[in-house]
């Protein structure tokens, strides 16, 4: 399967293809598992240089699980994860243990709960310093300088007043800035970013996506942005990828997928996002039921048993691939075209 | 690198009393601290010392458990000073020395009415010697001697029945008890920490064969097996120390600690620790090590508290190749039929078992007022 | 779906009528180091059927509002002063055993965080029977509590089969409803909503709000919603109380407060908020943080982050003044916060 091209004429920062991850359901300690939770079920994207990625979906539709398989904390069960960073290629699956190092210095991280995502007994300074330091960059007066640098960086001023801080006696805030700077201490080209706004309060939502989108630009730095929040994703990224049991249904440019949705699943999920406005009018969702685990899934399309639109060709065929809808859009549905042209009607 | 972002001053943070203290050390402008980090770091830890030291002491029984123990170890000191200064090593030696407390007996013929003033005239020949007659007053040492607090040599807390000082087998045994609890303790907490975040972090089949280790030594009957290796072995403190740390620190201990270091290599500053390059053994001993730390020093205090009661127990039956502990002392009165003996040779039973059991409760008491410092959820509003 | 609310009581309303009037109430938590002044000074009114929302960012004191209103408060809480009646009587005034047999009768709250609100280790339905019993000892029948409770199911939308099962046998949604049934079980006139959908996802909550919505309607309740969402509070309220550190900043119409926030707390909030709909706008961030309770800036607990800030506001308090049309600020300088139609559109 080949994945959606995209518009850019270079070469992408990360080709996915057919990447897997299942969690076998252990019943016993001596029986082999004969059940699978698909986690991610063979989804293929890129990511440009410098692009903002937004993988949405429900909690449980495996979004989280391609972040942590992109960042080496998951191997997954196939498929292949291709990073190109200059002179550097490799199969993130197959860094090999001698080469871990230094694709750590290339990808890197950030966390939703930033109460969770500091060690409380480590400073500041421990905290943003430790890649540098497990990878034994800078003597320890450089670490500091380059600390320094950072934390200024992140709009945390005067920074010497953050250095020997620990992270309780810092603001939620202040926190997934320092959380930023970690990500950011040896210059990375790629950052997976799972939630970090989500737990912080709206007035201060704001000001770290703002931050986080200032220093992408101006560091090039790519992101993948999982979120569930389509308005935050909004903001943040140039294309939105949107996850339904494992599988994308929907991938394109943000306006494009918030302005013209053609997944039931995308419109169901855009409909349902309340609006900040009273007097708007939202288009009823029409989907049913709520969601459910991929265990052992059958082979036709994941969202046959929710969609208002399910006809026979999606019973009869196996999960739809990707197919071209319109410019760098998109979608998984055997019966787009139709439910475009106001041919079915929702049952 | 230079990104403008407007600046960003939290007045909560700038007159913040660490805050100052830090910003004192760095020289401004420049970037790199004045002060080297180690002497920040310190700094930084005498803080928190400081901290969990004022939450310690809200905690009435955790103090008094401090008093206590530092009581104990005014008792371990004052030995060796007392030895070098007024007592007699000839006399009062805890394990060498000897003191006849002499006592006169009328010899009587027939029945003795005062057993502490009269013998009989044939225990009395057995005793001295066959010239003896009746009515005569002779002069034998007597062991147990009572209290006394006049006198050449005072006993003041009597003597047992070697003829050697109470007191000073008392004083003399605390150091040791507070040796026992240290090699123990220390033994305990190392075994355990390394084998519950080992077992936490790697998962497998290493968490599950040390695990089962783990059950093992648990569901062994500590006492017994103890006193079945005392029995074939020569078994010394320091041994004894290490066996006990051993038993204790791979079974029940280990258990608690990994459930506590599964908790926390859940956290998503493990992830983080990973991402940013670190390897197994970094975030074991960087991450996983100091947040179980805490958990460990409490278990270090009740390590303590059942190292001094097996001992005692091991002691009692004489298991134990030591010359001299508040268990020695008990078992010396056992083997010479005084244990039921009651109130009327209570210095040879009492003052060794109210040690034994004091001390053991200090250190359990301070170990549950560390718990309020370690859990917040037990604190007191 | 087959809902049905024909056989729960349904409740004659007027809506001028007001049921819940909070007035001056006071509230502060006493800690080792000191006050925490909670709640300060908030008074608002609850009508019959119909629906407020409290919003404000964590440790506002929203929570602590729907705690004092059903005082479900920690022993450290102290009512300083104020009244809270509901139909014209001081609940601060009832003895303790009294309070408790309002308490879920007039009053019900949904929680946050469904699954710690049911016992892991009993049935849905025995744990609502228990409610039941509390309530109405001896006056229902075994069997009738059985229809009552299948009643409340079926009106929240679960098959009634489902009171035999264990709460982890539920979806989080369908816990959510268990709990909106458990909160109708005895027919209240309130039901407070802390957070009731912030753990779920957008398509549930979606539904759970609408579920609320419709039984507040068909049954003439009202509801307070507190949540820190202004989007969710936009969709379903009728007026809204706009809280910062532990202060009702401003109250009134929803349609009118998302229109033309007055307070400057409340206009940069909706400011920051972004939205799927509309053009793309420049959102803006609200400088600084949130202030810390034990000592409350002086005057205007929100001038060290306004930026209409002046002398006046780091001096003397405003009070929450009524500007026309039941629209009340507590800002001296609530005429010159813009519109944020034309804020938007620029």
């Amino acid at each position: 399967m080949t994945a959606p091209p995209l518009h850019t004429e270079t070469k992408p920062l990360l080709e996915i293809r057919d990447l897997e991850k299942r969690f076998p359901i252990s019943r016993g300690m001596f029986r082999s598992p004969t059940e699978f939770v698909h986690a991610v079920d063979g989804i293929s994207f890129d990511i440009a240089p410098g692009e903002s990625l937004g993988l949405v979906g429900e909690s449980g539709c495996g979004k989280s699980t391609t972040g942590r398989m992109l960042v080496k904390l998951m191997e997954p069960s196939s498929g292949h994860i291709i990073f190109r960073d200059g002179d550097y290629e490799r199969d993130v699956a197959d860094v090999p243990r001698s080469g871990i190092k230094d694709f750590r210095s290339r990808v890197q991280m950030i966390f939703q709960d930033p109460y969770e995502s500091m060690n409380p007994r480590r400073t500041i300074f421990d905290t943003v310093s430790e890649p540098l330091a497990v990878q034994h960059v800078g003597t320890i007066p450089e670490r500091e300088e380059r600390v320094l640098d950072l934390l200024r960086l992140v709009g945390l001023t005067p920074p010497e007043n953050f250095l020997f801080r620990y992270p309780h006696e810092l603001s939620g805030g202040q926190r997934q800035r320092v959380a930023i700077a970690r990500a950011l201490v040896m210059n990375p080209t790629f950052v997976v970013a799972d939630e970090p706004t989500s737990m912080l309060d709206v007035s201060i939502r704001i000001s770290i996506m703002e931050l986080m989108t200032q220093l992408g630009r101006e560091l090039g730095v790519s992101y993948l942005y999982i979120t569930h929040d389509l308005a935050v994703a909004r903001y943040m990224c140039d294309r939105i990828a949107v996850m339904y049991l494992g599988k994308i249904v929907e991938i394109g440019p943000t306006e494009e997928i918030l302005a013209r949705p053609k997944h039931p699943y995308t419109k169901a999920l855009l409909s349902a996002v309340p609006v900040p406005d009273p007097s708007y009018r939202r288009t009823p969702v029409e989907i049913k039921g709520g969601i459910s685990k991929a265990i052992n899934p059958a082979p036709e399309c994941r969202f046959i048993q929710r969609c208002p639109f399910a006809g026979e060709v999606c019973e009869e065929n196996v999960h739809p691939p990707l197919e071209q809808r319109g410019e760098d859009h998109f979608v998984a549905c055997y019966r787009v075209e139709e439910i475009e042209r106001g041919e079915v009607v929702p049952h | 690198m230079s990104v403008s972002q407007p600046a960003r001053t939290d007045p909560e943070v700038e007159d913040g009393g660490v805050a100052g203290l830090v910003a004192d050390d760095l020289t401004a402008g420049k970037g790199v601290s004045a002060t080297p980090i180690w002497r920040v770091r310190l700094r930084l830890m005498r803080r928190s010392i400081v901290q969990n030291w004022a939450l310690f002491r809200e905690n009435k029984m955790g103090m008094v458990g401090l008093g206590m123990i530092a009581f104990f170890a005014l008792m371990a000191l004052s030995h060796p000073i007392l030895m070098s200064t007024v007592w007699d090593p000839a006399i009062y030696d805890p394990v060498e020395g000897y003191d006849a407390v002499l006592t006169e007996y009328t010899v009587v013929e027939g029945e003795v009415t005062d057993p502490a003033t009269q013998i009989d005239l044939q225990t009395a020949r057995l005793e001295r010697n066959p010239t003896i007659d009746a009515g005569d007053v002779i002069t034998i040492p007597t062991q147990p001697a009572a209290p006394t607090v006049s006198g050449e040599n005072p006993h003041y807390l009597g003597t047992d029945v070697r003829g050697r000082d109470i007191l000073s087998q008392l004083l003399y045994s605390t150091r040791a008890a507070f040796f026992l609890g240290a090699v123990a303790a220390i033994t305990t907490v190392l075994i355990a920490t390394t084998i519950g975040s080992v077992a936490a972090y790697f998962g497998g089949w290493i968490d599950g064969g040390l695990m089962r280790f783990a059950d093992l030594i648990l569901l062994m009957p500590l006492l017994p097996l103890l006193i079945v290796m005392s029995a074939a072995f020569d078994i010394n403190m320091v041994m004894l120390g290490v066996l006990i740390g051993l038993l204790n620190g791979f079974g029940g201990v280990a258990i608690v600690l990994k459930s506590q270091a599964l908790s926390i290599k859940v956290k998503a500053y493990i992830d983080a620790a990973k991402v940013a390059g670190g390897g197994d053994w970094h975030v074991i001993f960087r991450h996983i090590v100091p947040n179980v730390l805490p958990l460990t020093f409490l278990y270090m205090m009740f390590g303590v508290t059942e190292a001094i009661a097996l001992e005692a127990t091991l002691s009692f039956f004489g298991l134990l190749n030591v010359p001299m502990t508040w268990g020695v002392m008990i078992n010396s009165a056992q083997t010479a039929g005084y244990l039921l003996s009651g109130f009327s040779y209570w210095w040879l039973l009492f003052p060794a078992g109210l040690a034994v059991s004091f001390l053991a409760f200090a250190f359990f008491i301070v170990g549950r007022g560390m718990d309020e410092v370690i859990n917040p959820r037990l604190r007191a509003r | 779906m087959t809902t049905s609310l024909e056989n729960l009581e349904t409740r004659q309303i007027d809506p001028t009528k007001p049921l819940l009037e909070v007035d001056d109430l006071i509230m502060r938590y006493k800690i080792k180091a000191g006050e925490v002044s909670a709640v300060e000074d908030v008074s608002f009114t609850v009508h019959q059927g119909e629906a407020v929302g409290l919003v404000g960012e964590s440790g506002c004191g929203k929570t602590s509002i729907a705690l004092s209103l059903l005082r479900l408060l920690p022993s450290n809480a102290e009512y300083v002063s104020g009244e809270i009646r509901l139909n014209g009587e001081d609940l601060l005034q009832l003895s303790d055993p009294q309070m408790r047999s309002r308490r879920w009768k007039d009053i019900a709250m949904v929680f946050q965080g469904a699954m710690n609100s049911w016992n892991p280790v009993y049935r849905i339905g025995d744990q609502i029977r228990e409610t039941l019993d509390t309530h109405y000892r001896g006056e229902m029948s075994y069997d009738e509590q059985r229809a009552h409770m299948e009643r409340l199911f079926t009106s929240v939308g679960l098959p009634p089969q489902m009171l035999d099962r264990f709460p982890h046998e539920f979806s989080g949604g369908m816990r959510q409803r268990a709990v909106i049934a458990m909160a109708l079980a005895c027919s209240p006139e309130l039901i407070i909503a802390d957070e009731p959908t912030t753990a779920l996802d957008v398509i549930v909550q979606d539904q759970i709000l609408k579920e609320l919505k419709r039984i507040q309607r068909e049954l003439g309740m009202s509801i307070i919603y507190i949540s820190h969402d202004i989007a969710v509070i936009a969709e379903v309220t009728d007026s809204i109380g706009v809280m910062y550190a532990g202060k009702l900043v401003e109250y009134g119409a929803t349609s009118e407060i998302f229109a033309r926030p007055k307070h400057p707390y409340a206009y940069l909030l909706l400011r920051s908020t972004p939205s799927i709909t509309g053009p793309r706008r420049i959102l803006a961030p609200l400088e600084g943080e949130p202030p810390d309770l034990l000592n409350p800036p002086t005057g205007c607990r929100f001038h060290p982050r306004c930026p209409f800030a002046t002398e006046k506001c780091v001096v003397d308090e405003p009070p929450l003044a009524d500007i026309g049309g039941g629209h009340r600020v507590a800002c001296w300088h609530y005429d010159q916060v813009p519109d944020l139609e034309e804020a938007l559109v620029r």
